[in-house]
């Protein structure tokens, strides 16, 4: 539906977009006993590890090869094998996730070669696994950053099997997704007697759970053994867009079918992936997520009011511009302005009639007489210059609790993104109101 | 590369630390040992060189690299203005796979004409990145082409990650102030109380926590360096009398310029605790009169800081029961790492650790001397071993930066934020008494107490 635009600016004004080595890394997270790493100059791990932690209020292991002039002009080799060693002598992790940036790749580094040689000199690594993503940061943003990540995890470890599972399935997850999300998926899942494996599963690292103890690791995610074991799960199911070249991995290696859902908010798009979990389990839809559905439809009709024809500016990254766009207008609202990162395919599926790949320069242009900014927490400055109402989405949150608890799928996401929004556009619609009729002026009501 | 100019840096004679060093220690430069790949962290010097010049409040800020030098980074210290906001709109040429492949100088120069035409900025800064320093962009004679045709500042900023920590970083951006910026332009007039802060940046309000005491005492704030500033004041400011550097050594290299060129007089203070403000207070009215200052401002001095001390100490009635004896563990480092115990014995805690990271010889001697048996001074501590401390209880409370936040709040401890990302003001008078409020606000918070108690099924 929608034209794809690329901004023809020189000079980003206001970055929607973060780096793809940050994306990386974020998939990283989700794995158990991870300790992801950043084969680059040290700074690009500081401000990345700043950002995560403001916006997961957690503690983030988080490592760099600390390049600098010297080694940039020698080769990267010997900083990738001397940060590999002290981080499995230090902090005995279960797997490394090194994403590469762009220093690295312009100087066309052969990484791949140079981890099998540090492997065959060191063969006290063998309990490790290393898994390199290749995320250049002048290319992609956030998100291809994650997808490249995920694709490098099923690639390195996923064995060939052909034996089946029946009742296990492979959930790869993209990065619109939060531990809260996930948290949705996995009852939903389990509700219909499967075993899933998610990956990434941040919703077991990043939830903000107090332990007992204190490593220097990821704690929780998916288990490095259960990504072995994906080829024997009898479908694969790909959360957004971004998730479909891993999933193809497993498909074309263990010929694992996969199925894709671009969006998981909404009725219907919620629908279609029930509905593929009762075929695959072969039971019938459990009462209580009948029920819950059914709130959904009660949320949606109490709710339509307020987002009828409303005009509405996003900036979001594309998976989650796909998903958000596609409630908004399934609840009668227009998208009057959508901004996003990357190119994606998910972009020309989009409810409005451009999208444009820029930053938030545009969407501040382009938001000038709409009723609703949707963005990240580098929004909220152009919402209050615009004089408009807020709602945060994306990453990062860094000025508002419980970004990882944020949930926006399935029938109990969709109906409280609804009751969220919506009182926004209640509680906008008042003001207007008082202000028109002065200070004593009468709410309306419906 | 640019190692020989770098090596000139560190070689700094004014500087108590690097006087201390053999030569071999000196050549190594300074901020503690070279940086352990897999076991490293902290900032780069383009973090530092924008730590430093990003709090001049009008002019443009352009990032000519990719994404992530801006994009995972802008807009996300406190350092505040009382005007312009420029400064908080992110600018970055977010280079493309083309631009590494055939070069980056003309998205640059393009860039510069866009930001001059839109937004008219007295000065635009330009920060060198890695990526487009290893492909041999030449921001340096793209600067200057641009200045020449747009007729202004445009200012190469040449700080990328890849040349060091941040504080080279911090001393390339004084450099380039020195290089660029003080001393081009002449003020319309000058008094003889006109002094300049350097290395305050105004971060949560903290500079404003001491203006209303330099007006109280007849003090001009020529301008901050570079907290809160405006272009033409920092252009201007070598007309001081006096410079303050405070907190930090990270400036050192400006402060001791100034007074080779210009004959400015600098001294090393801080504003952090009831103490040191009074010291830095007496310190600049003597050198001010010395200079030439009416002599009647130190005794105006003694005057406004007695009257200062006696309303802090009514102000704390209430808390310091509270405060008393309790243990502190301080992980901040510089010059924090003394003038904070200062503020912390007056409330009667007890500081049974401070970090004496980025710190003098000199300030490790005092917060030794400060915490006498009580304490120690730590050097680093691996996050590990101070989630440990905490478990055990060995302090009450822990103050440090953000990146520690967390191994505090998961031992179950109170903690306070005494870095950049902090929302108060900790500097002079006021900023004491916010600072101990805070304090006792968290160490008095019930949720610690249910957070501590087991679940009932686990008695």
């Amino acid at each position: 539906m929608a034209s794809v635009a690329k901004s023809s600016k020189n000079c980003t004004v206001n970055p929607l977009k973060t780096s793809q080595p940050l994306g990386g890394a974020s998939a990283f997270m989700g794995l158990d006993g991870c300790l992801p790493m950043l084969h680059a100059a040290q700074g690009c791990t500081a401000f990345a590890l700043v950002l995560l932690v403001r916006h997961y209020r957690e503690a983030i292991p988080f490592q760099t090869t600390a390049m600098n002039e010297v080694t940039t002009i020698l080769g990267g080799k010997d900083n990738l094998e001397e940060a590999i060693l002290n981080i499995a002598k230090r902090a005995q992790p279960k797997v490394i996730g090194i994403c590469s940036n762009g220093l690295i790749e312009a100087r066309g580094e052969d990484i791949r070669g140079d981890l099998k040689l540090i492997r065959q000199r060191h063969p006290e690594l063998d309990g490790i696994a290393l898994i390199y993503a290749k995320t250049p940061d002048y290319k992609g943003g956030f998100q291809d950053g994650w997808a490249a990540a995920v694709t490098a995890m099923v690639d390195e470890l996923v064995e060939p099997d052909f034996a089946r599972h029946l009742h296990q399935i492979n959930i790869l997850a993209g990065c619109h997704l939060t531990p809260a999300d996930l948290e949705e998926i996995r009852d939903t899942v389990e509700a219909f007697g499967l075993e899933p494996i998610i990956l990434p599963d941040i919703a077991g690292s990043l939830d903000g759970h107090v332990a007992d103890n204190w490593v220097q690791t990821t704690m929780g995610g998916t288990k490095l053994d259960d990504i072995r074991r994906m080829g024997c799960s009898v479908a694969t199911l790909a959360l957004g867009l971004q998730m479909e070249p891993a999933a193809r991995v497993i498909e074309t290696r263990c010929d694992v079918p996969v199925e894709v859902f671009p969006r998981l908010t909404g009725l219907l798009a919620w629908d279609n992936f029930v509905a593929a979990l009762a075929r695959l389990s072969g039971k019938s839809v459990p009462a209580s997520i009948r029920r819950r559905r059914s709130q959904l439809l009660d949320a949606m009709l109490d709710g339509h009011f307020y987002f009828g024809q409303k005009k509405i500016a996003i900036a979001a990254e594309p998976d989650l511009l796909l998903g958000l766009t596609g409630f908004l207008t399934d609840m009668g609202a227009i998208i009057a302005a959508a901004v996003t990162t990357t190119d994606s395919a998910a972009l020309p599926l989009v409810p409005s009639q451009g999208v444009r790949i820029g930053d938030l320069d545009d969407l501040e242009q382009a938001a000038t007489d709409c009723e609703l900014l949707i963005c990240h927490s580098h929004g909220a400055r152009i919402a209050e210059r615009l004089g408009l109402p807020f709602f945060r989405a994306g990453f990062p949150l860094f000025d508002r609790l419980g970004a990882a608890h944020k949930l926006s799928i399935g029938y109990r996401g969709t109906r409280d993104l609804i009751f969220e929004i919506g009182n926004l556009f209640i509680a906008a619609d008042s003001h207007h109101h008082s202000a028109k009729g002065g200070k004593d002026a009468p709410v309306a009501s419906h | 590369m640019s190692q020989h100019k770098h090596q000139d840096l560190f070689d700094e004679p004014a500087c108590a630390k690097n006087r201390d060093k053999d030569d071999k220690a000196r050549k190594k430069g300074c901020g503690g040992k070279s940086l352990t790949p897999g076991n490293a962290a902290g900032g780069c010097a383009f973090d530092g060189a924008k730590i430093v010049l990003q709090p001049i409040t009008d002019a443009a800020h352009l990032v000519h690299g990719p994404i992530a030098c801006e994009g995972n980074s802008w807009d996300s210290r406190h350092a505040l203005s009382s005007g312009p906001q420029l400064y908080r709109t992110g600018f970055t040429t977010d280079i493309g796979e083309m631009d590494v492949i055939y070069g980056g100088e003309k998205r640059l120069f393009r860039a510069i004409k866009e930001i001059i035409s839109r937004f008219s900025p007295p000065a635009v800064f330009v920060y060198q990145t890695c990526v487009t320093a290893m492909i041999g962009d030449d921001i340096e004679m793209v600067c200057k082409v641009a200045s020449e045709r747009f007729g202004l500042p445009v200012i190469p900023v040449n700080a990328p990650g890849f040349a060091g920590k941040k504080n080279l970083g911090t001393k390339l951006a004084g450099e380039a102030l020195l290089k660029y910026v003080i001393g081009t332009e002449e003020p319309e007039f000058t008094t003889p109380t006109d002094i300049n802060l350097l290395g305050e940046y105004n971060v949560s309000g903290d500079l404003w926590a001491v203006t209303p005491l330099f007006q109280r005492l007849g003090i001009r704030l020529v301008t901050s360096i570079t907290g809160d500033a405006r272009y033409h004041q920092v252009t201007k400011a070598h007309r001081a009398r006096v410079n303050m550097m405070v907190c930090s050594q990270a400036l050192i290299n400006v402060a001791r310029k100034m007074e080779e060129r210009w004959g400015i007089p600098y001294f090393e203070g801080s504003f952090y605790g009831v103490e040191a403000t009074g010291t830095s207070l007496r310190t600049i009215a003597k050198m001010l009169v010395e200079r030439g200052a009416e002599a009647d401002l130190i005794g105006r001095t003694e005057a406004l800081i007695a009257e200062e001390e006696a309303r802090v100490a009514t102000a704390l009635v209430p808390i310091l029961p509270a405060l008393k004896g309790k243990k502190v563990l301080l992980y901040t480092g510089g010059v924090k790492s003394w003038s904070m115990i200062s503020a912390l014995h007056y409330a009667g805690m007890i500081v049974i650790g401070s970090s004496t990271r980025k710190a003098t010889k000199e300030d490790k001697v005092r917060a030794e001397a400060l915490m006498g048996e009580e304490g120690e001074t730590i050097d680093n501590l691996p996050q590990r071993d101070m989630y440990r401390k905490l478990k055990n209880r060995e302090a009450d409370i822990m103050l440090s930066g953000g990146r520690t936040q967390f191994v505090a709040l998961k031992a179950v401890t109170p903690w306070l934020d005494s870095n950049q990302e902090r929302h108060n003001a900790y500097a002079g008078y006021d900023g004491t008494i916010t600072l101990l409020r805070e304090i006792h606000k968290a160490l008095t918070n019930p949720v610690f107490a249910q957070v501590c108690t087991p679940a009932p099924w686990e008695m």
